[in-house]
C-alpha cells in the first residue's frame, strides 16, 4: 500500500491544476454559474479532448483511457479545489461507473465510448425525494414489457440531470431486486426540471418516470452489486473533490489573514488565529489522508487493507464532509464582514461544501455505513 | 569497519554470537563481554566500545541477536538519552566513566530538565548551579522526573549565568542522584499512578569536570537529549515486557525491563484504547444503539486517519523530504483521538462511566482511560506549543511576541517559585 503519489500521477494533478487555473478561474466559475446550463461547452470539450478527463476510469476496449480510481480521484480533487461547475462528476464519475460496473459487454460498447469522449453526457437518477441515496428506500419501479422494461417513479436530486442526454436510473424489479437501466433522456415518459440548486455551480434536477422504456443493464442480479460500488467510487471521488475545495478554502484563509492588518498588526500574529490555523491544517491532512487512502484501496486488493472498500469509502466522506463545512465555516469567521459578502469567493466554497455534506448521504449515514461494513 | 556489506555484517555478528552467547551467564557479566566485542552498539564509534557501522546496519545484527535470542546491551529508559548526550558532547572522562555503565544496565539515569515554573518553556529554568571552592553548588527544583527514585545519575541543567540572555546563561552537568543533598518526592497523578518526581536540590555537588559542554553551552546539549526523547529513544513508545524465555539471564533482563517500564503501565490508555471500542460495544449490548455508533464510529475514524497521515508523513520523507514539524500534525493528532475515545467510551458505559475497579465492568481499565486521556495533550509538548510550531513552521505565521529574549534573564518576568 502507497501512501504517496507516482511522478505520473502528480503530473496529471499539475497539468489539471494549470489547465484550470488558466481557463476556470473564479471569475469564470461565477459567469458559467449564471448560465442556463450551469458549464462552460468549450471547457467541457477541451478537458474531454485534450486532457482525457471524461474517460480516465472508463476501460480502455470501451473507449477510455483504463486509469484507476486514483487518478479518477484526483480529477475530482482538482475540480474541487477550482470549483469547476461541469458535468464530469454526474457522467464520468457516476453514470460510467453504474454502466460499467452493471453493463453487459454490448452495453458497455454501446454506451461508454460516447461518454469517454464527453460527447454524450449522461446521468445517475437513483436517488429519491426525502429517502436520498438509502437503496433500500427505493420506491421507483420497473415492469417487464417485452425484450424492454417500463420505468415508474420519480428520482429526485440528479446531479447534471438536465445536461445529460443519456440516464441511468436505479428501479426496483417486480420480485424487489434493483435494476439499473439505461435510456435516452428525451424518452416518452420521462419528464424532468431542475431543481432550485443553492450552489449554482452543482446543477440538480428532478426526474418523473411515467411508464418510460429503458433498457435493463446486465442482468437482473447486477443491479445491487453495481449500485453499492457506484455509490462506492461516487464517495471516494467525492470525498476528494471535498479535500480539494477545503485545502483551496484553508489556504486562501491564510492568505487573507497573512494580509489584514487590525489593532497596528497582522491578525495573522494573534494566537486565537494561528492556532484556529493550525486545526484547519490538521482536520484537511486527516481527511486527505482518508480520502487518498480509500481511492488507492478501490484499485489496489493489497492485504495490507483490512477493511472493505465500502468501509473505507464511507468513512472518507464522513470525515471529507466534516472537514469541509467547517472548513468553511472557520474561512467565512477568518475573513469577518467581508466573507459573508457575495463578491467574496468563500461564498462559493462554502455552498458547495453544504451540499457536498448531504450529497450522496450525510456524514451520519456514512459513519453509519462504514460500521456495518467494518471488519472488527 | 564501515564499508562492511550486510552480509559480512550478518556473518560477523553471528560468528560472535555462536562462540560466545551463553543464557546461563549473569547479565552484567554478559553484556561486558558484549560491550568488548563492539556487537552491542555496532553503530558507536570503534574507540567507544562500537564497531562505526551506519546506523542502518543495527537492525541486521539485531535480528541476528533475535535469532538466537541473545540479549542485547541495556537500551531502554533515559540512559538512552544520557548515552547519545555524553557520545556527542562528553569528554573523554565522561565516556571513560559512563558509557559502558549505561550499556551494563548497572547504572540508571533521570533527566532533570522541567521545572514547575518552566514546563512548555525548558530554557526558562531558574535551578541554580553556582560555582565555589571548584567546585559547582546545585539549588532548586526540578519535576516531571520520569525514574528520579532510583536513578543513580541526572541529566541536569542549570543556570549558571544570570546577566546573560536566557539561553545562553544555562548549563548541563551530569548530577550524582546519591547525595544527601538530593531529595526525591514521588508525584501522584490525577490517574491514581506515579510515573514521576519532583527533584529538589539543596546545596547538591556536582565537581567541576561533571559539567558537559562549553559553560553556558547547556541549551545546545540540552537540544541533543531533546532530539533523541522526540525520536522515541527512551524506548518507552511501544510498551515492552521482555522475552518470555526460561532461564536466569532472561529472569534478569524481564527484572531490568519491569523497573523501567513500571512508570508507563497505564500509557496505551491514555492514547484512548480505540482498539477496545467495538468488542465493549458488543459485550455491553449497545452495538445496536445508533448514538452510541457514531460515537464509535467518529473514534475509529480519528483513530485511522491519523495513522495514515503519520503514515503519509514517514513515506514523504523516506522520498527525500527531511523530517519536518510534520510531528507536531501527529502530536495534535493524537490528542484528539484520545478524547473522542474517551467519549466514545462513555457513551458505552453509560451510568457505569462513574464507577472504577471492579465495579466499571472492565477491571478498571475504562476508568483509567477516561482520567489517564488529558495527559495526551500536555505530555512531551502542550497542544497549544503543537499549534504554534504548525502555525509558525509550516503555515509560515508571524512568531508570538516575547518578553524574555531581549534582556538579561534576571529581567525577564516569571513565575515565582516557592
Amino acid at each position: 500500500m502507497k501512501f504517496s503519489f507516482s511522478e505520473e500521477q502528480t503530473e496529471f494533478r499539475n497539468m489539471l491544476r494549470r489547465f484550470l487555473q488558466d481557463r476556470s478561474p473564479t471569475t469564470e466559475v461565477r459567469r458559467v454559474a449564471e448560465t442556463e446550463t450551469g458549464y462552460d461547452p468549450e471547457i467541457w470539450r477541451m478537458m474531454a479532448e485534450e486532457l482525457g478527463v471524461t474517460a480516465i476510469h472508463i476501460p480502455e476496449a470501451y473507449g477510455g483511457a483504463g486509469f484507476g480510481i486514483s487518478e479518477l480521484a484526483i480529477a475530482a480533487e482538482e475540480a474541487g479545489r477550482a470549483l469547476l461547475p461541469s458535468p464530469f462528476f454526474g457522467s464520468t464519475v457516476m453514470a460510467a461507473t453504474a454502466i460499467a460496473e452493471a453493463g453487459t459487454d454490448a452495453q458497455k460498447l454501446a454506451l461508454l465510448p460516447g461518454i469517454a469522449g464527453g460527447g454524450t453526457i449522461a446521468a445517475l437518477a437513483a436517488a429519491e425525494p426525502g429517502t436520498g441515496w438509502n437503496a433500500d428506500a427505493f420506491a421507483a419501479t420497473a415492469r417487464p414489457d417485452g425484450d424492454s422494461w417500463r420505468l415508474t417513479g420519480r428520482k429526485s436530486y440528479v446531479l447534471d440531470g438536465m445536461a445529460a442526454g443519456l440516464v441511468v436510473a436505479a428501479a426496483r424489479l417486480p420480485d424487489g431486486r434493483l435494476g439499473l437501466f439505461s435510456l435516452p433522456a428525451d424518452s416518452a415518459g420521462l419528464s424532468r426540471r431542475p431543481l432550485q440548486s443553492m450552489d449554482p455551480t452543482r446543477r440538480l434536477a428532478q426526474m418523473d418516470f411515467d411508464g418510460a422504456t429503458a433498457d435493463l443493464l446486465g442482468g437482473p442480479d447486477s443491479g445491487g452489486p453495481a449500485w453499492a460500488r457506484t455509490l462506492d467510487i461516487a464517495a471516494v471521488c467525492l470525498a476528494g473533490e471535498m479535500v480539494g475545495g477545503a485545502e483551496r478554502l484553508r489556504e486562501d484563509a491564510l492568505e487573507y489573514v497573512s494580509m489584514r492588518m487590525q489593532f497596528g498588526r497582522s491578525i495573522a500574529s494573534f494566537q486565537v488565529t494561528k492556532h484556529k490555523a493550525a486545526d484547519m491544517l490538521l482536520e484537511v491532512e486527516l481527511a486527505k489522508a482518508a480520502a487518498y487512502y480509500a481511492a488507492a484501496a478501490a484499485d489496489d486488493d493489497d492485504e495490507e487493507v483490512d477493511q472493505p472498500l465500502s468501509a473505507l469509502a464511507s468513512l472518507a466522506k464522513a470525515t471529507a464532509s466534516d472537514t469541509y463545512m467547517q472548513t468553511a465555516i472557520h474561512a467565512v469567521q477568518m475573513h469577518g464582514g467581508i466573507g459573508f459578502t457575495h463578491d467574496n469567493d468563500t461564498q462559493l466554497w462554502f455552498k458547495r461544501a453544504k451540499s457536498s455534506e448531504v450529497f450522496l448521504g450525510t456524514a451520519a449515514d456514512h459513519r453509519e455505513r462504514m460500521l456495518q461494513h467494518w471488519s472488527a | 569497519m564501515a564499508d562492511m556489506t550486510e552480509d559480512e555484517v550478518r556473518a560477523g555478528v553471528r560468528e560472535w554470537l555462536t562462540e560466545n552467547w551463553d543464557p546461563d551467564r549473569g547479565l552484567v557479566e554478559w553484556r561486558n563481554l558484549l560491550i568488548d566485542s563492539g556487537w552491542g552498539v555496532p553503530h558507536w564509534p570503534e574507540e567507544w566500545h562500537g564497531r562505526g557501522l551506519p546506523v542502518g546496519m543495527t537492525p541486521v545484527v539485531e535480528e541476528e541477536f533475535d535469532k538466537l535470542g541473545a540479549v542485547g546491551v541495556a537500551k531502554m529508559g533515559i540512559r538512552t538519552l544520557a548515552a547519545a548526550t555524553i557520545l556527542e558532547h562528553g569528554s573523554d572522562l565522561h565516556k571513560q566513566r559512563f558509557l559502558r555503565g549505561i550499556l551494563t544496565g548497572e547504572e540508571t539515569w533521570c533527566q532533570l530538565f522541567s521545572e514547575p515554573g518552566s514546563g512548555s518553556d525548558l530554557a526558562g529554568a531558574v535551578t541554580r548551579a553556582d560555582f565555589r571552592d571548584g567546585k559547582w553548588i546545585i539549588n532548586g527544583q526540578k519535576v516531571w522526573n520520569t525514574s528520579a527514585h532510583h536513578a543513580d545519575f541526572g541529566l541536569l541543567l542549570a543556570r549558571t549565568d544570570w546577566d546573560a540572555v536566557k539561553h545562553q546563561g544555562l548549563s548541563y552537568f551530569l548530577l550524582d542522584m546519591r547525595q544527601p543533598s538530593v531529595e526525591v518526592h514521588q508525584l501522584k497523578q490525577m490517574n491514581g499512578h506515579a510515573s514521576f518526581n519532583q527533584v529538589f536540590f539543596t546545596d547538591a555537588v556536582v565537581e567541576a569536570e561533571y559539567r558537559i559542554g562549553g559553560l553556558g553551552e547547556g541549551w545546545k546539549v540540552a537540544t541533543t537529549t531533546l532530539m533523541h526523547e522526540r525520536r522515541g529513544a527512551d524506548g518507552v513508545r511501544r510498551y515492552a515486557t521482555g522475552s518470555d524465555r526460561a532461564g536466569r539471564i532472561y529472569e534478569e533482563e524481564r527484572a531490568e525491563v519491569a523497573t523501567v517500564m513500571a512508570p508507563y503501565v497505564w500509557y496505551p490508555q491514555r492514547t484512548g484504547r480505540a482498539d477496545m471500542l467495538i468488542e465493549r460495544a458488543k459485550a455491553a449490548g449497545c452495538w445496536e444503539d445508533r448514538a452510541v455508533r457514531q460515537e464509535v464510529a467518529k473514534a475509529l475514524t480519528l483513530a485511522r486517519t491519523a495513522e495514515w497521515t503519520a503514515r503519509r508523513a514517514r513515506e514523504a520523507q523516506q522520498m527525500g523530504r527531511p523530517q519536518g514539524p510534520e510531528g507536531s500534525i501527529g502530536k495534535l493528532a493524537a490528542s484528539i483521538v484520545a478524547r473522542a475515545c474517551a467519549r466514545a467510551h462513555t457513551a458505552i458505559s453509560g451510568p457505569d462511566a462513574m464507577l472504577t475497579g471492579e465495579d466499571d465492568g472492565t477491571g478498571g481499565v475504562v476508568a483509567e482511560i477516561l482520567v489517564s486521556t488529558p495527559a495526551i495533550s500536555i505530555a512531551g509538548g502542550t497542544d497549544e506549543i503543537q499549534r504554534n510550531i504548525i502555525s509558525e513552521r509550516i503555515l509560515s505565521m508571524p512568531k508570538e511576541l516575547r518578553h524574555d529574549t531581549d534582556r538579561p534573564f534576571r529581567d525577564v518576568p516569571r513565575n515565582q517559585v516557592g
